[in-house]
């Protein structure tokens, strides 16, 4: 049960349940498809991109299990107001949080809400879920085109 | 003897006694290693079987001391491989109850066989315009060979609709029928829904227009005693791996006048009688089908597979799966918020569900972590999904070897679901 609540923490349940940003952003700039057919978790990421490269408002909408939907949540709050190259270095972050080795030691500090996920590690086939938004949103930003996947 | 007993009259026959499944638990060595400290409950027999030591045996055996290649050598090794590879054909024949077994082709597993009968059988008889029936149900493949078949031939699949129970749709089914079909192909049980499909009077539909029809029993030859002629379909699929037996052998059976008729699958070694540069003759059945150098221990791994299971017998299996799935419904119904996908009268032991506010995945790693091997996601059969709006299902799917009480721990971590979602 442990490493259950440490996967499935308060805040990610809240999440969930509540996802913030969620929904279509009208007058985004930047719209990008995510989808993991073989899990079915499926969501869109708008961004509105100012001139000077900074996130001014970030949404999604979608369904998927409660890791996606949260990751997608406490990003969306984490990354409004953020430059696009800030959100390039917190995705790094994330992405090394979430995939560390056991020998590895994160700062989890620095990451502030987003270290709710430190338990994602100890199940790897749930990373492609965590991830998912954050891949599409770099995608965003990146101005790609195609469906991003995770799996 | 005592006066009393009737010595001419017949004993009537005695009802066969229910399997003693604690005992049989033991031939599994798989079902004893504890899982993230827990005792393990594998409900994922949908997707493979365990392997009874009967069969991990007959594997280690015939590496050890059989191993030749088959049909070419005149070596003492050879002689005993070809002999046992053949055996094994075989017993696959009379556990189908084929008419002989030249009709048995070994193929990697049920994916192979439909491949191979839409390649070969398919290509030879399928042109543009004409139809192909499947039903809404089927596995991803037994729906994609008849796709790609379809596309490069200019023909048309069409597909025989359920209803929300999981049940095949006969009037629908009888309207599909055509002048143009040349083929029906259906599943023998849902992989996604447990239905049992009444696959005998499709048949009989099907032949009465002259239609052929091929039955993917990935999911029925493990659960469901099968006899191909009293069926009477002209070609039957399995793979061994979901019979207890090797991953990467399975089989295709066809009728003799089917399988004579066809083109070979693939060229090689073993399927030809003669070779010049000029023009190749090729072998008999049922070499004409098995080129190149088969899994021979894989076959040898199947035969151990069904005598293990016929030793058991497929009626006992059937009947105690049954009763299994009868007490696994009881035990899911009391689980708030939970709703069963697939519900039809006649099931073999799959439970499909999804939980109110749950995601499928979500409850797949609860029920991990409690020891509780299932299945969550698409099931390979995202046609069927679609017709319910659902993404993804739970599925736990049963063997002989489960038990209530892993039916029990099933429960209780669905109950600890709702507790870490409340």
């Amino acid at each position: 049960m442990s490493d259950l609540r440490e996967l499935y923490q308060q805040v990610i349940l809240d999440h969930n349940k509540n996802p913030r940003n969620f929904g279509k952003l009208e007058g985004a700039n930047r719209v990008q498809e995510g989808h993991n057919p073989l899990c079915g978790d499926h969501l869109h990421v708008y961004l509105y991109l100012s001139d000077d490269q900074i996130i001014e408002d970030i949404r999604f909408e979608g369904s998927g299990c409660a890791i996606s939907k949260a990751s997608a949540s406490l990003m969306s709050s984490t990354l409004k107001g953020k430059s696009a190259d800030h959100a390039h270095e917190i995705f790094n972050r994330f992405h090394a949080l979430i995939t560390a080795g056991e020998d590895e030691t994160v700062d989890l500090e620095k990451m502030g809400k987003l270290a709710v996920f430190s338990g994602v590690r100890d199940f790897p086939t749930r990373v492609k879920c965590a991830t998912l938004a954050w891949h599409t949103m770099k995608a965003a930003l990146e101005e790609g085109d195609t469906t991003i996947t995770t799996e | 003897m005592p006066a009393s007993q009737p010595a001419l009259t017949p004993t009537p026959e005695q009802p066969p006694a229910p399997l003693d499944v604690e005992l049989l638990r033991q031939d599994f060595p798989i079902l004893r290693q504890p899982v993230r400290g827990k005792s393990l409950a594998y409900l994922d027999n949908a997707a493979t079987t365990q392997k009874p030591q009967a069969v991990i045996d007959a594997l280690a055996r015939y590496y050890s001391e059989e191993n030749a290649n088959i049909h070419r050598g005149v070596h003492f090794l050879s002689q005993q491989a070809t002999f046992a590879y053949e055996r094994a054909r075989g017993r696959v024949s009379l556990f189908l109850n084929a008419a002989e077994s030249s009709e048995i082709i070994f193929v990697k597993g049920a994916t192979e066989g439909i491949n191979l009968v839409a390649q070969t059988h398919g290509r030879q008889s399928i042109g543009a315009g004409d139809e192909i029936i499947v039903s809404h149900l089927e596995h991803h493949s037994n729906i994609v060979p008849w796709q790609q078949l379809c596309e490069e031939r200019g023909a048309v699949l069409k597909v025989a609709p359920i209803d929300d129970k999981g049940e095949f749709l006969f009037d629908d089914y009888e309207r599909l029928l055509s002048s143009r079909t040349r083929l029906v192909a259906v599943a023998h049980a849902s992989n996604a829904l447990g239905t049992v499909v009444p696959v005998e009077r499709i048949i009989d539909l099907a032949h009465a227009r002259g239609i052929p029809v091929l039955v993917d029993g990935a999911q029925g030859a493990p659960h469901l005693p099968v006899d191909v002629r009293a069926m009477n379909c002209d070609f039957y699929v399995f793979s061994g791996h979901k019979l207890f037996g090797p991953t990467g052998i399975g089989v295709l059976y066809g009728k003799r006048e089917h399988l004579e008729a066809m083109p070979p699958y693939q060229g090689g070694g073993s399927m030809i009688q003669s070779v010049t540069f000029e023009k190749t003759t090729f072998a008999e059945l049922p070499n004409k089908f098995e080129a190149g150098t088969p899994h021979i221990a894989g076959a040898i791994g199947l035969e151990a597979a069904i005598d293990y299971v016929n030793n058991l017998g497929m009626e006992r299996i059937a009947a105690y799966e049954a009763d299994l799935l009868h007490y696994a419904h009881q035990t899911l119904a009391q689980i708030e918020g939970l709703r069963l996908v697939g519900t039809a009268a006649k099931k073999v032991g799959v439970i499909s569900f999804v939980m109110k506010d749950v995601h499928a995945h979500d409850i797949g790693t609860i029920l991990d972590t409690e020891g509780v091997a299932v299945r969550s996601g698409h099931h390979c059969a995202q046609p069927l999904m679609r017709r319910y709006g659902l993404a993804a299902t739970v599925r736990a799917s049963l063997a002989f070897y489960n038990t209530r009480e892993e039916v029990d721990a099933l429960g209780a971590a669905l109950h600890k679901v709702s507790e870490v979602f409340n």
